[in-house]
């Protein structure tokens, strides 16, 4: 017998008797002043929120706070212009180690906790929100969600070969509880929400 | 109404004058109170300590004292709750199941079935309250700080109506004060520390008694306050609503 | 535990822990706040214990249907173009790894958390067959540099002062003596690590939730090390046990909702990563471990502790654990829930973890999917005994005891006999061997019991 067959038929005999499913539709309750609240959650975890109305407004943010040389990449093609665009999966991601800013855009945001999802449509190369030394994400005022239960409803079954929710900028509180930014993450992360 | 006094074996041998408080105030709120006195111990230490196929003998017993009465009254959670959960009798299992329905830890008695509003009771004291796990979590005495879920005490209220008593703020609301029942001699150094630190945040927050429903728990933080030479008392709940 | 040659054991690892007082004050004041911090974000969801109670629902769910769950996470996860092991033991678990690193020569892996590889003993497995290892967590990192076991699921070096931290990046990263700056420490990490996860060409990651619906599994960082690892490694190899399976990714919502919370008072975990398909040219591989679970599965009293998400807030509440340490639990996953999961894989080995608690139940309140923790506290116990894994002493000692407590005439006997009807109950011995009175004295003996005073009180 093989080790599948062995564990397989240990758990049939020795798992209890089929219990059901509970529905968990009716965690879905609808919330007001959403927008506030992710903005709220995303500031306590360390994020920062910039309003604007639209890419120009991320244009002009982006020149006056990361004017310096510094390599900049996004996915968004509205800002070919002022970041290097990458829209397609071909590239090493090695060759991303020096990546100083990524500008991506959110599939959706979560009220409750700040998270935003992105899947690997929106990022392209997979390790570009975790190896750049900052994260910035474009979240449209329109797809802020309540809570992860909506998220998922959302979501559904959409298919990706990887997807993330990303909340706040990567932390560690591993030395006696000293909450530090920039573990091996991003070391900060601005979120454009556009109305 | 007849009311079976159950008084847990160390209260009988240790500290009388609970049992004796209890005893006088189901009696003044007019309860008909009798005291078997063929009584011993629940079983807990045994079972606790993992032998729970040797505790026949103390169930019979309490089945043989406590069957014919409407109501069976305990001035200890932890007893109470063990009997709750454990109570059995291979033979008529009913008989153990009606037993425990009618078992009462002796606050929730008089919140739940005597439905008590006021008490003649009078303590010009800083009190602090220890929550007592097993009335606490085991009996749902009062809330518990890990859950969402609205307040409520029952000791707390009956507190709330002697005259003068100031219930002092904890810092740990409802943490354990390590007594464990034989937890407090196989495991020594960290029930200590936990007794220490328990009687710790009543004395840093100004209390001039510690009460609670289980005596044990007392008894362990009262060991604890003696050696320390501390002047602070322990005190059953009993003995505070049977004051004055 | 005279009788049983048990040289780790909870109670005399707990008396050394508690030589130094200040530090055990201090590991207890930390992991209160953690406790605290839970308090606060769970209070801020109004129908938290629903949430626990369908998380638990879900979670039962699983456990009677596992064997079907796994099959359809297999089938769904092999047309994802992911690889599926099936490991029944630790050692069968260690040797796919190291067959999957073999056939792609390679000699250095990054690893992220995972209890699973530390509950197998992969690294010094690893280690032995000429693999290099580097953890990437950095609570890992540090114990992993100190050669110790994590002593927390979620805070691996919770016991470990900035200062004795300081002292280890000096020794092994060459950092400034008598730094000990928790951002400077971290700093230094990330330095080393990015260094680390550009080279490696094979990452393990363990995994927080499967599902059976998709195919997927979903790792939980807030570091972003699993995903720095895996995203940059040719191979990456998941270890998950058979309990990760939870059925559609709807239910992804409950738990992520859940599980930081419980653990640290987040709302989420900064990154909840969702891998579904190796990318091009990649490899990715599961290896579903068995090493005891379905045993578990069988045993009625104690088939719920394999709900467990792992969040390790019945360790930040336990105020055992808090005053002795996770170390003093000898098993790599401590605290209330490894008392619980430990004895299944050793019985005899892990005999002294049930009795490792006061029965407080404040584990249970907390556990997100609702484990009756204390309740299996007190079960193993009672098959502890009936298997023998307790001291003859003890055995001897209880059986007086029941005699004594059986017989009123033998109870009040001995009770007349100075108040030492106790005797036999171990807190009550009235010498001064008892451990009773190291710390603490017994109440003044009263003139009378209650049951004397009654007699002459009472009709």
């Amino acid at each position: 017998m093989t080790s599948r067959e062995k564990i397989l038929s240990a758990v049939k005999t020795n798992q209890p008797e089929l219990t059901t499913l509970p529905d968990v539709d009716f965690l879905l309750q609808e919330d007001v002043d959403i927008s506030e609240k992710f903005i709220a959650a995303l500031t306590a975890i360390g994020g920062q929120v910039i309003a604007v109305e639209n890419h120009a407004g991320i244009k002009a943010f982006i020149a006056e706070n990361f004017e310096q040389p510094s390599r900049k990449i996004t996915t968004v093609s509205q800002l070919g212009d002022v970041a290097e665009y990458i829209g397609d999966n071909s590239a090493n991601p090695h060759s991303l180690e020096n990546v100083d800013y990524a500008i991506i855009e959110a599939g959706l945001a979560v009220a409750e906790n700040g998270a935003i999802w992105v899947s690997e449509d929106k990022i392209r190369i997979r390790v570009l929100p975790f190896i750049t030394q900052h994260l910035a994400v474009i979240v449209s005022q329109k797809d802020i969600v309540p809570t992860m239960h909506y998220a998922y409803n959302k979501i559904g079954s959409t298919d990706y070969g990887f997807a993330t929710f990303i909340a706040g900028p990567s932390k560690t509180a591993d030395i006696e509880q000293s909450l530090v930014l920039g573990a091996h993450g991003s070391r900060s992360m601005t979120i454009f929400l556009m109305s | 109404m007849k009311v079976g006094l159950f008084i847990p074996c160390y209260v009988d041998q240790f500290y009388p004058g609970a049992a004796i408080a209890c005893l006088q105030l189901l009696e003044k709120l007019g309860v008909d109170v009798v005291y078997p006195k063929n009584q011993t111990c629940c079983g807990q230490p045994m079972a606790n300590s993992g032998f729970e196929h040797l505790t026949g003998g103390c169930n019979d017993l309490f089945i043989k004292n406590f069957s014919g009465f409407d109501y069976v009254v305990g001035p200890s959670g932890s007893c109470v709750l063990h009997l709750k959960e454990h109570l059995h009798n291979h033979d008529n299992p009913e008989i153990a199941t009606t037993l425990s329905n009618k078992l009462y830890e002796f606050t929730s008695f008089l919140t739940d079935v005597l439905k008590v509003k006021s008490l003649p009771a009078r303590f010009p004291h800083k009190v602090g309250v220890h929550q007592s796990c097993h009335g606490q979590r085991g009996l749902h005495l009062s809330q518990m700080t890990e859950l969402v879920a609205p307040e409520f005490s029952k000791p707390g209220s009956l507190l709330n109506m002697v005259k003068d008593i100031e219930l002092v703020h904890l810092n740990r609301k409802d943490e354990c004060c390590g007594f464990g029942g034989t937890f407090c001699v196989a495991e020594e150094a960290v029930s200590s520390k936990m007794g220490k630190d328990r009687v710790e945040d009543h004395l840093h927050n100004g209390a001039e008694y510690i009460t609670g429903v289980d005596m044990s728990c007392l008894m362990h933080m009262e060991g604890i306050l003696h050696r320390q030479g501390s002047k602070v008392k322990v005190l059953h709940i009993a003995e505070i609503l049977n004051g004055e | 535990m005279s009788e049983i040659q048990n040289t780790t054991n909870h109670a005399d690892l707990a008396e050394v822990f508690n030589n130094d007082e200040a530090r055990v004050d201090w590991h207890d004041e930390t992991l209160w706040w953690i406790r605290s911090k839970r308090d606060v974000a769970v209070n801020k969801i109004n129908n938290w214990e629903e949430l626990r109670e369908t998380a638990s629902q879900i979670k039962h769910n699983v456990l009677s249907n596992l064997s079907n769950y796994l099959q359809q996470f297999e089938s769904n996860a092999l047309s994802n173009g992911i690889i599926v092991h099936w490991a029944a033991d630790a050692k069968e678990h260690n040797q796919i790894v190291l067959s999957i690193l073999r056939k792609h020569s390679i000699g250095q892996m990054v690893k992220s958390k995972s209890m699973l590889t530390e509950e197998c003993h992969l690294n010094d497995f690893l280690e032995e067959n000429g693999i290099n290892v580097i953890d990437s967590d950095l609570g890992e990192r540090i114990v992993q540099l100190a050669k110790e076991m994590p002593s927390h699921i979620v805070l691996p070096c919770i016991h470990k002062k900035k200062e004795e931290i300081g002292e280890l990046f000096h020794q092994h990263l060459g950092t400034p003596a008598g730094n000990a700056d928790p951002q400077f420490l971290t700093e230094t990490a990330r330095q080393h690590l990015r260094d680390t996860f550009l080279t490696r060409r094979a990452a393990l990651t363990g995994v927080n939730f499967a599902i059976a619906e998709t195919g997927e599994f979903v790792v939980c960082t807030n570091e972003g090390n699993a995903d720095m690892g895996a995203h940059l490694a040719d191979v990456h190899i998941a270890s998950m046990g058979i309990e990760k399976i939870i059925p559609e990714r709807k239910h992804l919502g409950v738990f992520l909702r859940l599980l930081t919370r419980s653990a640290t008072g987040q709302p989420i975990t900064t990154y909840s990563s969702h891998f579904k398909r190796p990318n091009k040219g990649k490899e990715m591989h599961i290896i579903i471990v068995d090493n005891g679970r379905s045993i578990q599965l069988g045993r009625e009293a104690f088939r719920n502790s394999l709900k467990c998400i792992r969040c390790g807030a019945c360790m930040n509440t336990c105020p055992v654990y808090r005053r002795s340490g996770g170390h003093s639990y000898h098993n790599a996953i401590s605290g209330p829930i490894g008392s619980i999961l430990a004895p299944n894989l050793d019985m005899e080995k892990y005999a002294d973890l049930p009795f490792a608690s006061t029965l407080c139940g404040s584990c249970t309140n907390v556990c997100p999917v609702k484990i009756d923790i204390h309740q299996q506290l007190y079960k193993w116990r009672q098959v502890i005994v009936k298997n023998g894994y307790v001291p003859a002493a003890k055995t001897a000692s209880m059986k007086i005891m029941d005699w004594t407590l059986s017989s009123p005439t033998a109870y009040h006997t001995a009770g007349k006999a100075g108040r030492m009807v106790l005797k036999y109950a171990p807190f009550m011995v009235n010498n001064k061997l008892n451990p009773w009175y190291k710390h603490r004295d017994m109440p003044e003996p009263p003139k009378e019991s209650f049951g004397e005073w009654y007699k002459k009180n009472r009709k």
